[in-house]
């Protein structure tokens, strides 16, 4: 039977090609081509109805073996396939770990915005909201409704920029802040942070700056005592600084204060032994402070005979810089990029 | 303010060690910044007071000279030495003078080094005598730079005794807050301590000689007080026959202990006199007085000056005075600037005789003023210019009065001229100690608070018996002007008492209304989402010049300062007016960075700032975007290496913003802007404007020194992306069933925006075409000329079915149909 033979020389022209998959893709091809639809096996199946009856069975058998013979052969050809790409993938010879990586493009949030992040959340957390003034301010808000009359010699604190207007400047302090929020929210209690830039008329060198950021803060309610304020700024310094730091408070001036203190915290450095950072005090001066001055409260429309307040101020520049061992505020302004990308 | 510890000992009794004084001054708001010990580094055993016994000329050296020194030990040494103010005692039979002796082992400073090293006294042999020591002068100590002579010590210097014994000393140096003014003096720092350390006090009045001395109408001197809203008090007192010397040693070491340097003993009386009570004085040559005002009796007149009047001050300079500047004068002009500097004609001299010693007390803020307006800031006006009070004119006057008689030889007249127009109030504050409590938190005992008043040399008269709610009266010392309302007190009695005795206590739990802060909160999410897109945050200053920002417009008008918030007295003129936009900071910051780096992506969120006609600003918030340079950081394995920023990544990172946003109706538009080439947009929301995106023009790039690279540049109003923050996301539903994607090619004209195409595809194929995005876009062989072809995925989708193959063949022909119509579309073959 010529039909037997013809299956024989399949059989034989399949495994050969079998042989030479060695993928997964040629093996698709390989079974799309002799067991698929339209596959040379499918076909010779199909031949069995025009074969004389008496050959059909011997050539129906003979088919059916070849058919399974070369599924086998196929699974097996997958099987190595297989192997052989595991092997290969496994391969670890050419690896070599310490070739540098790919870094993806990403920014850095601001030296000083990140500080003022810290500080924001750790006042979020005691109740504070966050409140916002006027960068370009008049003397009125900066100076003399927070008590510092023209003339008077604690004007001397401040080198001021004054704007071609008369009687108009950039804020030396965010405490003109205090006035609008009171102004604002009198005679409800208040409870904020004034974040913001300030500008000082001074040389700009590696301990000043003509540009810095402050945050004030201020809270004024029924019984808001002094003890409030020692609380509340120990809570933020051991927050921001860490729980075993020691805080002094000194007693100041701040015409808008009345006490006014000085806070100090132990140097982060050396622990309050004393070292150049320090000034060999073993202090860091961090903020002023002070209870809100009457005459402040009554200029921004609180009773100081039934209202009362502190209020504190610190620099994020400053904090930074101790913070991160920074020695030259200049960096942050001047956007030096290999400062930003630093941190 | 430099305080020597033997100085202010002479006030009040000082009962702690230095390092805990020095820790309860500055607790208490004397901030001690800096504690020197004087003398700390002298050798006791070798560095002693000592006498000359006898001094003779070297016999080898004409300059030289031989002294033998007594210094306690068995028998006197013999020293070689230069100095010349030896030379007076050269073969006097008496012993010679109190010196300073060092052994030969002893550390002093090597006078001839300029670093000022010290050195190890070694014996040596000077023109072939040996010297055993060396008497030295105040350079080689250390107590100042004075090497023309050794020291020579008071008569009743002990010899023998260890010199740190005898001229050791401790310094303070206080920083003075302006409420402390009244410690800008020995004796009110000394009330200070006596009131915290509890220990006795020992401020004397000057007692004067003679006893008759009087401050009435004098018959040597009148004065007239003009304007005496500035001169609340003038007392004039006459000193003849003075001797100028130099001053005792006692005065010289404390002055310049305190870090003034000795004159003379009139000048340093003065000054002494101003370091001990804090009131400073000035001298007039009385007899120029006297010619001046022809011989006869002179009159000093207090007024503010005239039109045009000027005036030679001690330093030699012609001074222009204006009208709100106090003058002392006589009949024939101004003699000197009030309590800022005398004028030179009437100046003590070396040859003067007689002194008119001026103590009175100037309107503080004027006096300020004037030493600012003229630029001469001093010991004197520093004072004045913080308040004296009248009660310390007169004790200051007798005190120099006393000195000049002891220490200058000089006779005081008897009948002197107190000028007293305005008296000084007497004032009363009344608080209860429930108040001072309350404002505290703290439970202060009452009987604490009035022992404290009390020490501060408040009287205080308390309702009985004494409880929270009994009424202090307290009568405020007439040497302090600081004090006038309750707070006052409250801070009297809290610095006293001590801030590390008030409890902590954290705020009721209760909160004040709360308010949300949208614009921070938006402004942080952009940061965020910027620094995650690559961009790094920038605060650059806010501050620019004029000519900066006239190089945004290179062929416009220069701009009109009017526009501008200016700055009247900037640093630099580069500093010199607030910004209108934040394009000027970016290219700011960019041109100093390129030095650093070749690629930058930054970003600021900070303000501008408008004129407002009331001399306020508005103060609008920005987004301001900048990017040069190749996209991706070179660097092993990345492939696209040289690439450099085009428009398209700007725009992606502003798409990326309204995306997150929610801002669906934002749309680019083709613009012109004079900063920007011909590749700029406009950015809008509906009708608002909203910003602008672009490459910026290539003349201003070169006007900001930039390289020749692209450099991309975006600003953007924030109050849109806030509006857009404060409203939640919407979801848009997602479809249970399978999309069908399919591409379509349309021919159109070549200046059609790609986007009003899309919008017409979104529009034509609603509500099943889901999305439509531009892929290719080709211009070339294939297309006719003036046109181009515009390549779409569009993404095709129901909410309720299944779609077929026939849907959207259907709605692909409603499409064609509708664009060919509204655009002139063609479908590409």
């Amino acid at each position: 039977m010529d039909e037997l033979n013809d299956l024989a020389r399949l059989e034989r022209e399949a495994l050969s090609a079998l042989q030479t998959a060695t993928e997964q893709a040629s093996l698709d091809a390989w079974f799309g081509r002799y067991l698929g639809r339209k596959g040379a096996v499918t076909l010779a199946v199909r031949r069995v109805g025009s074969l004389p009856k008496e050959d059909r069975p011997a050539y129906g058998q003979a088919v059916n073996q070849l058919r399974k013979r070369l599924e086998a052969a196929l699974a097996q050809q997958g099987e190595t396939i297989k192997e052989a790409a595991l092997a290969a993938e496994m391969e670890t010879g050419a690896f070599d770990p310490t070739l540098p990586g790919r870094l993806p493009n990403v920014g850095r949030v601001h030296l000083s915005n990140r500080t003022l992040r810290e500080i924001y959340d750790i006042f979020r957390q005691l109740g504070f909201q966050i409140y916002d003034a006027p960068e370009v301010e008049s003397d009125e808000y900066n100076f003399e409704l927070l008590n510092i009359p023209a003339g008077h010699p604690a004007r001397d604190m401040w080198d001021t920029f004054y704007t071609t207007t008369p009687g108009y400047l950039l804020r030396t302090q965010t405490s003109p802040g205090q006035i609008w929020a009171m102004r604002e929210y009198a005679p409800e209690p208040i409870r904020v942070i004034l974040p913001g830039k300030c500008y000082r008329y001074e040389q700009v060198t590696a301990r000043s700056e003509m540009m810095f950021h402050q945050v004030e803060g201020l809270v004024v309610g029924e019984n808001i005592t002094m003890a409030d304020l020692k609380g509340t700024i120990v809570a933020f310094v051991r927050q921001m600084f860490g729980q075993e730091r020691k805080l002094r408070f000194r007693f100041s001036h701040f015409p808008f204060t009345e006490p006014s203190v000085e806070v100090d915290m132990d140097c982060i450095l050396c622990g309050g032994k004393g070292c150049r950072v320090c000034k060999y005090t073993g202090w860091l001066e961090i903020m002023g402070a002070g209870m809100v001055h009457p005459t402040v409260l009554r200029n921004a429309g609180y009773d100081p005979e039934h209202y009362s307040g502190f209020a504190f101020g610190m620099g994020p520049e400053r904090i930074a810089m101790m913070k991160h061992g920074i020695d030259d505020i200049r960096y942050f302004f001047s956007n030096d990029v290999r400062f930003l990308s630093q941190f | 303010m430099k305080v020597p510890l033997s100085w202010l000992k002479d006030y009040v009794d000082i009962d702690l060690p230095v390092h805990q004084l020095a820790e309860k001054m500055t607790l208490a708001g004397l901030e001690v910044t800096k504690t020197e010990h004087v003398g700390e580094w002298w050798d006791r055993e070798k560095i002693l007071v000592g006498q000359v016994l006898q001094v003779e000329r070297h016999p080898n050296a004409d300059r030289l000279l031989l002294a033998d020194v007594a210094y306690g030990g068995e028998a006197p040494l013999r020293v070689v030495t230069g100095a010349p103010n030896l030379l007076p005692y050269l073969g006097a039979p008496e012993p010679g003078p109190k010196v300073v002796f060092a052994l030969v082992g002893a550390v002093l400073i090597d006078g001839y080094d300029p670093a000022r090293k010290r050195k190890k006294l070694k014996a040596s042999k000077i023109r072939g005598i040996p010297s055993m020591g060396m008497v030295c002068s105040e350079r080689e100590l250390g107590l100042s730079d004075e090497h023309s002579g050794i020291i020579i010590l008071p008569e009743d210097a002990p010899v023998g005794m260890p010199l740190v014994d005898y001229l050791g000393d401790t310094v303070f140096d206080i920083d003075i807050t302006p409420n402390m003014a009244r410690c800008l003096s020995m004796t009110g720092v000394a009330r200070e301590v006596h009131a915290l350390l509890e220990t006795p006090l020992h401020i004397q009045w000057p007692k004067v000689k003679p006893a008759s001395l009087s401050y009435t109408a004098g018959d040597k001197v009148n004065v007239v007080i003009e304007d005496s809203d500035l001169c609340q008090r003038y007392t004039a007192t006459l000193l003849e026959n003075v001797q100028i010397g130099p001053s005792p040693f006692w005065m010289a070491r404390r002055l310049s202990l305190a870090g003034m340097r000795p004159i003379n003993n009139v000048v340093d009386i003065t000054n002494y006199v101003m370091l001990e009570w804090g009131q400073p004085l000035h001298a007039f040559d009385y007899d120029k007085l006297v010619a001046r005002a022809g011989g006869g009796k002179p009159t000093i007149i207090v007024r503010r000056a005239r039109p045009g009047e000027t005036m030679r001050t001690l330093d030699g300079v012609d001074r222009e005075l204006t009208e709100d500047m106090l003058l002392i004068c006589d009949i024939a002009g101004p003699i000197a600037i009030a309590g800022v500097m005398g004028g030179e004609e009437t100046e003590v001299m070396p040859g003067t005789a007689n002194i008119l010693l001026e103590s009175a007390t100037f309107e503080y803020i004027n006096n300020r003023q004037t030493a600012q307006a003229l630029r001469l800031p001093s010991e004197a006006s520093y004072r004045f210019s913080r308040g004296i009070p009248a009660g310390m004119v007169v004790p200051a006057a007798q005190r120099a009065a006393e000195l000049m008689a002891t220490s200058a030889g000089a006779t005081v007249v008897p009948a002197m001229v107190d000028t007293y127009p305005v008296p000084q109030e007497t004032r009363v504050v009344e608080v209860t100690p429930q108040r001072i409590q309350k404002l505290l938190g703290a439970d202060i005992p009452p009987e604490k608070m009035v022992a404290i008043l009390q020490r501060l040399d408040f009287s205080v008269e308390a309702e009985k018996p004494l409880i929270a709610n009994s009424l202090l009266r307290c009568t405020v010392p007439w040497h302090r002007l600081d004090v006038s309302i309750p707070a006052d007190i409250v801070e009297e009695v809290a610095r006293v008492w001590g801030a590390d005795r008030l409890p902590e206590r954290l705020l009721p739990t209760t909160l004040p209304p709360q308010r949300h802060n949208w614009v921070l909160e938006a402004e942080e999410f952009l940061r965020d989402l910027l620094v995650g897109a690559g961009l790094q945050d920038i605060i650059p200053y806010p501050l620019t010049s004029l000519e900066h920002c006239s190089r945004l417009h290179p062929d416009g008008p220069a701009p009109d300062p009017a526009d501008y918030v200016r700055i009247a007295n900037p640093l630099t003129p580069e500093r010199s007016v607030m910004r209108h936009t934040l394009l000027v900071s970016l290219l700011e910051t960019v041109q100093y960075n390129l030095r650093y780096s070749e690629r930058l992506a930054m970003f600021e969120i900070g303000r501008i700032y408008l004129p407002l006609p009331s001399g306020r600003a508005e103060e609008p918030h920005r987004l301001g975007i900048i990017m040069v340079g190749p996209r991706q950081v070179p660097a092993m394995g990345v492939d696209d290496a040289g690439k450099l920023f085009t428009f398209a990544d700007l725009k992606g990172v502003l798409e990326l913003i309204f995306r997150r946003l929610g801002m669906q109706d934002v749309i680019f538009l083709p613009t012109s802007h004079p900063t920007f080439g011909p590749q700029v947009t406009a950015i809008r929301q509906g009708k608002r404007e909203i910003g602008v995106a672009g490459v910026l023009h290539p003349l201003v790039r070169e006007a900001f020194g930039l390289s020749q690279l692209p450099v991309l540049l975006a600003e953007l109003e924030i109050p849109p992306l806030v509006e857009a923050y404060q409203k939640p996301l919407q979801l848009r539903p997602i479809s249970t069933f399978p999309p069908i994607v399919e591409d379509l090619a349309l021919v159109v004209a070549a200046n059609l925006l790609a986007g009003d195409v899309k919008a017409a595809l979104r529009k034509a194929g609603a509500p099943l075409l889901r999305e439509v995005e531009l892929f290719d876009v080709y211009q070339g062989e294939g297309i006719p000329p003036g046109k181009k072809s515009l390549a779409f995925h569009l993404t095709f989708q129901s909410m309720e079915r299944t779609l077929k193959d026939k849907d959207t063949a259907k709605l692909r022909q409603k499409i064609l149909r509708q664009l060919k119509k509204s655009l002139g579309a063609e479908l590409r073959r």
